[in-house]
């Protein structure tokens, strides 16, 4: 075992109290979307392991009949992935739409095109169907919280958000989220704690965009690794030379730092040129729940 | 001394002075009820916590009217409550008011202010400077507002001033999840509360008075308040605790007796050298050890 892998293999810095996770996280859903004047709230259930963790999460706090998963599959998805969302609906009684966003996506693509040739661009194309189709998403969950009456909960974990590997105003899109202070092994272990369906804890996570997908190998390293780096990073204030001294790859270290770094602008609010004497976001100061 | 305490764990609604002056209000009325004779509110009980610019819009001073239902049942029942303080000379202050007898009985103006991780209480408020018992009915207290009780200088104050008791409000956020920090018997708890926990009954243990401490519920921002309100007693054993996440009252009987035991047992205040505290304070200012 070399000394990464040992690093990697203890999780006793990762490993959270499920329980007390479960108790903190369906009180903050109660409060924060009860304050807003709501008691029903929706989501897109993908059939990974994010969103089927929220899904047991909203069931308890507000009930399943007060939750609405959305599952929104493309042409070309895993059929796995709509199996694996009706698994996750059937087992915590929650009420499962589908809205395929084919046609939507479709439409754009055939109105812009995608072909390089055609369209003088050699922005990637996957890259280019990845963010649509996560944007069709987004657009098909925000029109329905209007139909449904409730908010939007999102599903991104803090592993994904530190790492930028989201779509902004895509998945990265909704009023709150009970997973961004939880790493892929923490949801890993809330989802076991939850009872999520087996299927789903023993599948390789992926955004399902194209086929064969898997996060890990679009990433190049693993979710584990990836958490044994990044709690280490940010939670303990580790530097780059000790974590090294833990035995893992500078290179590796610096790569998902640079991540860390430059996705910084996916975690915040538009950046505002300030003009006046009191502006928005930069000394205009209140909470989100100021006044509600 | 002896005395009936309620220690009301509340949710105050942020920035809403006039459901939470309500809320304080029933919470009165309901501890005169239940037959206490002393109240105590968690930090900023009446504002809320996280106010940033909302903290100049809601200071109030202490005799502003708006407090007069609280000044009125404070004839039956003291009253210690959180607020945003408005000075004179507009400096505003992270505030307890301690009221009795229909009048303002104390103000204690939070002296180290938090400003570093999730808190920024420093661009805020302005810091008290004083930690200043005071008698009432119900015994001599010291009060000491959340941070102000991590810092060695309030406590020891206080134990030097002779105080029954120390009232501790907070807004001290839910936080610490690991596994690691699991209770021996199995049960889930948060670090917050455990370090919490030492501490209180280190210092009521160290200054062999009653120690009161006020946590608030409810969650502001994704920042969820952790609760766990408790009592201990001047030989540091707890008293009472209410739970993490919900809104909660806790009665304790507080009986001098016990002070008076605690202290004959093992005379900690007696036996202190307050002079050498001086005269070394005093060597080491001189040799710019310390500043």
């Amino acid at each position: 075992m070399t000394p990464a892998q040992r690093a990697t293999a203890s999780t006793a810095m990762l490993d959270v109290q499920v329980e007390l996770v479960q108790q903190l996280l369906v009180d903050f859903l109660r409060e924060e979307i009860g304050r807003a004047g709501f008691s029903r709230v929706l989501l897109g259930l993908s059939g990974g392991i994010d969103s089927a963790v929220v899904a047991a999460l909203c069931a308890e706090a507000f009930g399943p009949k007060n939750v609405l998963a959305i599952s929104m599959p493309y042409r070309t998805s895993n059929p796995d992935s709509a199996a694996h969302a009706r698994l996750v609906a059937d087992a915590f009684g929650i009420p499962l739409s589908t809205i395929d966003i084919t046609g939507m996506a479709d439409g754009y693509f055939a109105g812009v095109g995608l072909d390089s040739r055609a369209t003088g661009s050699d922005a990637p194309v996957a890259l280019r169907r990845g963010n649509v189709f996560a944007r069709c998403r987004m657009i098909a969950l925000y029109d329905q919280s209007v139909v449904w009456g409730g908010l939007v909960i999102g599903t991104s974990n803090k592993t994904e958000m530190l790492l930028g590997y989201s779509t902004q105003w895509g998945d990265g899109a909704h009023a709150v989220n009970p997973l961004g202070d939880l790493y892929k092994h923490q949801v890993y272990q809330l989802s076991r704690h939850l009872a999520v369906p087996e299927a789903l804890i023993h599948k390789a996570p992926s955004a399902d965009l194209f086929e064969g997908q898997t996060d890990e190998a679009e990433l190049g390293f693993s979710y584990e690794v990836a958490d044994a780096i990044l709690v280490r990073m940010v939670d303990e204030r580790y530097s780059e030379d000790e974590l090294v001294d833990e035995g893992f790859e500078r290179e590796l270290v610096r790569r998902i730092a640079r991540r860390v770094v430059r996705n910084q602008f996916k975690r915040l609010p538009p950046v505002i040129a300030k003009i006046g004497q009191r502006s928005i976001n930069h000394d205009f100061r209140y909470l989100r729940d100021w006044g509600i | 001394m002896h005395t009936t305490l309620r220690v009301a764990q509340i949710n105050p609604a942020l920035g809403d002075l006039a459901s939470n002056l309500d809320m304080h209000v029933a919470e009165v009325d309901q501890a005169v009820a239940d037959g206490a004779e002393l109240i105590l509110f968690p930090e900023l009980s009446l504002t809320g916590y996280f106010l940033k610019d909302q903290t100049s819009e809601l200071a109030l001073p202490p005799d502003a009217p708006f407090f007069a239902p609280l000044l009125e049942r404070s004839k039956s029942i003291s009253i210690a409550f959180g607020f945003a303080e408005r000075a004179r000379d507009g400096r505003l202050y992270n505030a307890v008011a301690f009221l009795e007898d229909g009048r303002v009985l104390h103000v204690h103006r939070k002296v180290h202010l938090v400003s570093y991780g999730m808190f920024d209480e420093g661009r805020d408020f302005g810091a008290g400077s004083s930690f200043a018992a005071f008698d009432s009915r119900r015994g001599r207290f010291g009060i000491l507002t959340c941070e102000d009780f991590w810092h060695l200088p309030g406590p020891y104050l206080y134990f030097l001033q002779g105080v029954d008791g120390m009232l501790v409000p907070s807004a001290s956020p839910a936080r610490g999840v690991a596994e690691r920090d699991r209770d021996e018997d199995g049960a889930a708890r948060l670090r917050s509360a455990v370090v919490w926990s030492r501490l209180l009954e280190a210092r009521a243990l160290l200054t062999q008075t009653f120690v009161v401490y006020a946590n608030r519920v409810g969650w502001e921002d994704g920042i969820g308040f952790g609760g766990q309100s408790c009592v201990f007693d001047p030989f540091g054993r707890e008293l009472g605790r209410l739970p993490a996440l919900e809104s909660g009252r806790l009665t304790t009987r507080l009986e001098g007796s016990l002070a008076r035991r605690a202290r004959v047992q093992t005379p900690l205040r007696r036996d202190e050298k307050v002079w050498l505290l001086r005269e070394e304070l005093a060597r080491l200012e001189r040799e710019g050890a310390i500043s």
